[in-house]
């Protein structure tokens, strides 16, 4: 790192943290330069949110300093990083849903014991903020009404109002359109322009490359390199996260699709508000395909899944699998579907894949516990039990292979493991497959992707749901698009390109582009 | 028919008043975040101490502080274990309650030897009532009088705090500072606490505040509408009040009128006593006193309007991310 005349906006040294047995941060050194945007990128679990939350005062380091402007600060709590200057927008917003957007601006700074006073104030900062970064927004409307970028604004509004010229976003895209995010990296150039520093923490190769001027990378708590974005690559990148060379693309033949295996039509489920969250979805899973579900987070990807595998009943609409027709009227449970030779890997595993108390061959038997395989007369058979997890826990590279660790002990992407074999051993005939990859690491991913392709090669239906675009893009066979519980489009995964898809899943392309492409007369009749 | 309803209301407020204190109390505690079952424990306990002080130092004043700062106590240490040890909120409450049940009898006993209740109060150990000026002059005139004379003049100094807690709340809850982060708090607590404020001392606060008007409560009970300890004399008073809480939807006004409802069924029922209806027959009181509690269920269930609480309360917070 060359020496400059100008002090750094924030510097880094030797910042160590442990939790336990966990080594989360090892002697950490970062320079950040005035007025850029630095991206730092790593893996889940490479320690790039408890770096940051040492910053923001979250914890406290074991060892090392902060340098602001060149002076060391000691940063104890949230209230010292405001005083030093930092901002931060988290992953998951630091809110109050019921408050007006003034309210959760004031919330802390509000100027005085009474509000009277502060209101006034804020609101004539409010406006000079709005106008000089372009971050608009109504200050009177109620945070929990505003679509998730419009709050995500509220949180940048919120540091700058307190006086931030440090601003560290973690992982702010994971919740966004393609087009939110864009306005959101306009903004984040606007900023840069005033002089604003910007520590941009993220998992997503494409972000680094686009906006930041340099880059470090973290791998297992340890910063393992610093970058100019304009010299490095995403190859050379993503190497550095994993430490060894990834593919990015999943080696598929072509689709063979043949029969189908399961038809849905006209699906539709009010929530218990009475909320309609599935509107009239119809669509064919067939064998020897991958169907992947794209949009953006909420859009009733989750209802789909509940409502195919069996978990909630839907209230319009049948589905046709197996040769049976299960509709309201004749209702078939999760259980039933399992029996008729339907696997489901939930999207949230924590909540729905696994009990995460329970020791790893258990959870991998969980749904299919009444098996004869895994009983006897009157007890349950352990051993075969622990003679199929270990079987599976070597096929599908488990690590560590202990079939007696607590599922909650294993990493993401073994923990999906776990539960993705649990499904795929059982030969289903049609396999949904909701976020796949969430939390898991790189190299995980790959294993996680092939066994698809594989199952899919064996002649068996996969409906994907996932947020992610390009694990989307690089799995499916043929992509459906929902927006607000409705399906608005169909694509040939060969025509599919991140634009046309991620205008599409903020149900933009019509407008944009009318009579659009192969977005199927009968979906987009039903949306609009 | 109009001076018999006149003493109903008369009667209504003075009922009112404990439950309008002890809703208020668990207002502040509860939109930071805090579940207090515990006020019906708080009560109990300020009102024996105030009952014992005002016995031992002849005045209602000093019995009124030593039931505040027993309450205070009480609060805190549900404070320490809700806030400080992320304890259960519920448990911690209803252990509470169930100690000082237990400990004003034992302690009133061993103190005063009267079978758990206290010397009977009077004169300046008690809370007097306050006539209004020209009360005695106005009472003739019609309608008016009988609401200004019978109505409003004659309670206790207290009664009028008590009403008069309702407009401060409100005030505090929603035009301070403290209020707005007292409200986030009971939300969202992170958010608080990446704002920079410390959610334990906000939440703390809160109980404070809780803990002084159980107190006032409690002193009530002993020293003002009665003259002296009874044993178990909060007589769910404290739920009662956390179901007008509830009822009124942890807002300052409609919790008012959720109290001063449940006061007038509480007016009722005792008017009612031995009362023969025709055809009916002698009503039974106790289907009136279990009104409250009936219209408290059917809002829970949703068949009143919702009712929708703080957003984190009875969550430990832990500073973590989620």
């Amino acid at each position: 790192m060359t020496k400059k005349t100008m002090p750094y906006a924030i510097e880094l040294r030797d910042i160590s943290k442990r939790f336990g047995a966990v080594q989360a941060n090892k002697d950490i050194c970062l320079h950040v330069a005035k007025g850029t945007i630095h991206g730092i990128i790593g893996e889940n679990g490479a320690g790039k949110s408890t770096l940051m939350s040492i910053i923001y005062g979250f914890y406290e380091a074991d060892t090392g300093h902060i340098e602001v402007d060149g002076q060391r600060v000691d940063i104890r709590n949230s209230e010292g990083a405001i005083q030093a200057g930092i901002g931060m927008v988290h992953q998951h917003f630091m809110l109050v849903e019921t408050f007006s957007v003034l309210e959760n601006v004031m919330l802390g700074a509000e100027g005085g014991a009474l509000l009277k006073n502060g209101i006034g104030a804020a609101r004539i900062e409010l406006q000079r903020l709005a106008q000089e970064y372009s971050l608009d927004i109504d200050v009177d409307a109620i945070v929990e009404d505003l679509p998730v970028g419009l709050q995500q604004r509220v949180e940048i509004l919120k540091a700058l109002y307190r006086g931030a010229r440090i601003l560290i976003l973690d992982e702010p895209t994971g919740v966004l359109t393609p087009q939110e995010a864009d306005h959101l990296f306009r903004i984040l150039h606007a900023l840069k322009e005033q002089g604003v520093t910007v520590l941009l923490i993220t998992h997503k190769l494409r972000e680094i490359m686009a906006s930041t001027d340099n880059v470090s990378v973290m791998r297992q708590g340890e910063m393992v390199a610093h970058r100019e974005t304009a010299h490095t690559t995403k190859e050379e990148l993503a190497e550095l996260m994993v430490g060894k060379k990834v593919r990015l693309t999943v080696n598929k033949d072509e689709a063979n699709p043949s029969q189908v295996l399961l038809s849905a039509k006209h699906l539709s489920q009010f929530d218990s508000q009475g909320v309609k969250r599935l509107k009239d979805v119809s669509l064919e899973l067939r064998a020897g395909e991958i169907l992947g579900i794209a949009g953006v987070s909420g859009n009733g990807q989750s209802e789909l899944l509940n409502v195919l595998s069996g978990i909630t009943l839907m209230d319009e609409g049948e589905i046709d699998f197996a040769g049976q027709v299960i509709n309201a009227k004749a209702p078939k449970d999760a259980a039933q579907m399992r029996d008729l030779k339907m696997a489901h890997v939930p999207e949230d595993r924590h909540k729905m894949g696994l009990v995460t108390g329970f020791e790893a061959y258990e959870a991998a038997i969980l749904g299919y516990h009444n098996s004869d395989a895994y009983n006897g007369k009157v007890l349950m058979n352990r051993k075969a039990m622990l003679d199929e997890c270990n079987t599976r826990m070597a096929d599908w590279d488990v690590r560590p292979p202990n079939p007696h660790l607590k599922t909650a002990n294993f990493s993401g992407g073994n923990q999906q493991k776990i539960v993705i074999a649990r499904e795929v051993e059982q030969n289903p005939d049609v396999l949904l497959i909701g976020q796949p990859t969430r939390g898991v690491d790189i190299g995980a991913i790959e294993n996680i992707h092939e066994q698809i392709v594989k199952l899919r090669d064996a002649g068996k239906a996969i409906l994907l749901v996932s947020v992610e675009l390009d694990e989307i893009m690089a799995l499916s066979d043929r992509i459906l698009v929902m927006f607000d519980g409705a399906v608005v489009g169909e694509l040939d995964a060969k025509d599919a390109d991140e634009r046309t898809l991620g205008l599409m899943m903020a149900n933009a392309f019509n407008e944009e582009q009318s009579g659009g492409q192969t977005a199927s007369a009968e979906a987009t009749g039903a949306h609009v | 028919m109009f001076e018999t309803l006149i003493l109903m209301l008369d009667a209504t407020m003075r009922v009112s008043t404990p439950l309008l204190f002890a809703a208020l109390a668990g207002l502040y505690s509860e939109r930071a975040g805090i579940v207090d079952i515990g006020l019906e424990g708080k009560i109990l306990g300020s009102a024996f101490a105030a009952a014992a002080a005002a016995a031992v130092f002849g005045s209602a004043w000093v019995g009124l502080i030593f039931g505040i700062l027993t309450s205070v106590s009480l609060a805190m240490i549900h404070g320490f274990a809700c806030i400080t040890h992320r304890g259960d909120h519920i448990v911690s409450g209803v252990a509470i309650n169930t100690i000082v049940a237990g400990l004003t009898v034992t302690l009133s006993m061993h103190w005063f030897g009267m079978g758990g209740q206290t010397p009977a109060l009077s004169g300046d150990a008690r809370f007097m009532e306050i006539t209004f000026p020209f009360a005695e002059a106005l009472r003739d005139v019609p309608v008016l009088g009988l609401i200004y004379s019978d109505m409003l003049s004659g309670h206790n100094i207290l009664v009028y705090l008590a009403f008069l807690m309702v407009p401060v709340t409100y005030w505090v809850v929603y035009k301070t500072r403290f209020g707005l982060r007292l409200r986030a708090v009971g939300e969202n607590p992170h958010a608080v606490d990446t704002a920079g404020i410390s959610v334990a001392f906000i939440r703390y606060r809160a109980l404070i505040v809780c803990g002084i008007l159980c107190g006032l409560a409690g002193a009530y009970l002993s020293t003002a509408h009665n003259a002296g300890f009874l044993k178990d004399m909060s007589a769910g008073k404290g739920y009662m009040a956390l179901a007008a809480l509830i009822f009124g939807k942890w807002r300052p006004v409609p919790v008012l009128f959720a109290c001063l409802l449940f006061g007038f069924l509480d007016a009722v029922a005792i008017r009612m006593q031995g009362v023969v209806i025709p055809g009916i027959g002698e009503v039974p009181v106790q289907a009136i006193e279990v009104l409250p509690y009936v219209l408290t269920v059917l809002l829970l269930a949703g068949f009143i309007g919702k009712a929708v609480g703080p957003k984190a309360i009875g969550r430990p917070y832990v500073k973590e991310r989620a």
